[in-house]
């Protein structure tokens, strides 16, 4: 009787044993249905760079704000003016440090966006606005190297590269704060 | 006295008789005009030729960049027929084929793959009702310039039942580091716009989504794949989608790091305001209307939250002194547009109408005024302020 008895509570444990390894499986991850092909190298490369704050994702390659200066009155100037003033329907790139916490904040390149890694990122990915996707790796550093010049963020001969443009410091860094929302109760 | 239109006077047996012989008469001895044959059927539907409501947007010289609103007067119910949804583009609206469309999921991942349209479509789906409403959405309500139609004011808002597979259930195949607290989204338009999303959030409810109203997405809602973001603002949901990559911080793309950003007046920015908070608007009768005399009418309007589900929404009819539970017409769902009605006599004077709703937070939505002591006047995105609409002695409704 006590033999069985033992039996009976081993069984019970391993049972109980083995539900409790299903539960942890589930837990951890639901069976995969192996269903999509593994990505290439080439797969990565054709969707181009995504650059984040600390220069992930940069490419090697480098310009200067003089080089910069004559891609961007070609390419850029007609919609953002010779200056980075803007036009309308077009924003201006250039002015409005200081101006955030005034009664006309003036939002620019140079006044409001907190890393220069994200100026490279949104040139390289989206300007210019009829053509993106025509600049190299190397006249975005210099296209980016002279916006920053012209807001004085940078020197007028800089060269900016995969090292140095992340380590630019914005004027507006520390201008954002988390979402305290709901702010209205 | 009975109205003019009232034959009972003349149904005596005698004029019944006369009428009729006169009647019969006179049908029998002219020709019938046959009743018109009908069109044909039609591969692909359209609407009626007399309904005519559209989307709007302003001219621009750069077409394909910009919005387009929502007639939500003119709509019923709460499902945005497609060809009605909002529009923002970035660079216009890119013609991808199915066939050679394809995801990649990449980044802080054990095995990063590349998914077909018809990969995905051997997954398990699901089909889910919900909002999408632009950030900046009744953004000039926020500066005081109020709209003068639900479509000018409110029509960055549509809602729809979107169908695809859970971004859970593809991050299950890639198997995400244990590093990873963010997701990149990309978009594969000219622009190819991106937006850093919690992995919490991806993890909750946000879907990869290759249908709409139970047909594959409308080009100018990203085809043949988007992201839906249940009740987050709309520059999240990217459409077009075409990358998403595992990483440990946010990427601090121009979308998150400069735009749809919320402007204090210390000079701070809010950034990652990514929840839409509870918000309802009248449609009917809303600004632009025309009620045709006092009498019985139905107000009737849309509500609708980013943290859940709508759970009561009050009317006033009458400045604002008084407010009365208006029907929320189920099924009410979280995160999705609920529509509410309310029976409504009005009396011919002049009186505004007005919709605050609250959701199952607890939340109540706030006035303007509330809402501009809490931000300023610079934070125009996610303004969720009561509208009013004003009707006028002549049965006018206006939005002043």
């Amino acid at each position: 009787m006590l033999k069985y008895t033992l039996l009976a509570s081993g069984v019970l444990a391993a049972l109980v044993a083995a539900v409790a390894a299903v539960a942890d499986a589930a837990d951890a991850a639901p069976p995969r249905h192996d269903v999509g092909r593994p990505a290439t190298a080439s797969d990565v490369r054709k969707h181009g760079f995504l650059v984040g704050p600390t220069g992930e994702g940069l490419p090697r390659g480098s310009g200067s704000a003089i080089e910069g200066r004559t891609i961007y009155l070609e390419r850029c100037a007609s919609c953002h003016g010779a200056r980075g003033e803007g036009m309308p329907h077009f924003p201006p790139l250039v002015g409005g440090q200081g101006s955030l916490a005034g009664p006309k904040p003036v939002a620019t390149v140079g006044s409001f966006w907190p890393y220069a890694t994200t100026v490279w990122d949104y040139i390289n990915r989206a300007m210019p606005y009829q053509a993106a996707g025509t600049l190299r790796p190397d006249d975005v550093y210099a296209v980016t190297a002279y916006v920053l010049a012209m807001n004085g963020i940078v020197r007028e001969d800089a060269r900016l590269d995969e090292k140095t443009l992340p380590q630019v410091r914005m004027p507006n860094r520390d201008g954002f704060v988390s979402d305290p929302r709901p702010d209205v109760k | 006295m009975p109205p003019p239109t009232d034959l009972r006077p003349f149904l005596n047996r005698r004029n019944f008789l006369a009428l009729g012989s006169v009647g019969l008469g006179a049908v029998a001895l002219r020709p019938a005009k046959a009743r018109e044959l009908g069109g044909p059927r039609q591969p692909y539907g359209d609407r009626s030729p007399f309904e005519k409501t559209v989307r709007t947007f302003g001219a621009s010289p750069t077409p394909g960049t910009g919005a387009s609103r929502t007639p939500l007067q003119d709509l019923h119910g709460t499902i945005t027929p497609s060809a009605l949804h909002f529009e923002r583009h970035h660079s216009g609206i890119p013609h991808l084929d199915p066939n050679r469309h394809e995801l990649l999921l990449d980044g802080l991942v054990d095995r990063p793959l590349v998914f077909s349209l018809r990969d995905l479509r051997r997954l398990p789906t699901v089909s889910r009702l919900h909002f999408i409403e632009c950030a900046g959405n009744s953004g000039r309500e926020h500066l005081g310039r109020p709209g003068e139609t639900a479509q000018i004011s409110h029509g960055l808002l549509s809602n729809t039942e979107w169908t695809g597979v859970t971004l859970r259930t593809l991050l299950n195949e890639v198997g995400v580091q244990p590093k990873a607290r963010w997701l990149i989204a990309e978009g594969a338009d000219a622009s190819k716009p991106s937006r850093s999303i919690p992995l919490a959030k991806a993890l909750d409810d946000v879907l990869v989504a290759f249908a709409q109203n139970g047909e594959a997405l409308r080009p100018a809602q990203g085809y043949p794949l988007r992201l839906v973001v249940p009740g987050w603002e709309g520059n999240t949901h990217i459409k077009w989608l075409g990358r998403i990559l595992a990483s440990e911080k946010p990427y601090m793309t121009r979308d998150e790091a400069a735009y749809y950003t919320d402007l204090m007046p210390d000079g701070k920015a809010r950034w990652f305001t990514f929840v839409m908070e509870a918000k309802s608007v009248i449609t009917a009768p809303s600004g632009g209307q025309q009620l045709d005399g006092p009498g019985f009418y139905q107000v009737s309007g849309l509500a609708w939250s980013g943290r859940g589900r709508i759970t009561r929404v009050e009317v006033s009819t009458d400045e604002g002194k008084s407010w009365t539970d208006a029907e929320l017409n189920g099924p009410v769902v979280p995160k999705a547009a609920t529509r509410f009605s309310l029976p409504w006599k009005w009396d011919g004077s002049e009186t505004s109408l007005q919709s605050r709703c609250t959701d199952d937070t607890g939340y109540i939505q706030p006035t303007r005024q509330q809402l501009l002591a809490a931000r300023g006047i610079n934070a125009t995105d996610h303004y969720n302020g009561i509208k009013a609409w004003f009707v006028h002695r002549d049965g006018k409704v206006s939005h002043a």
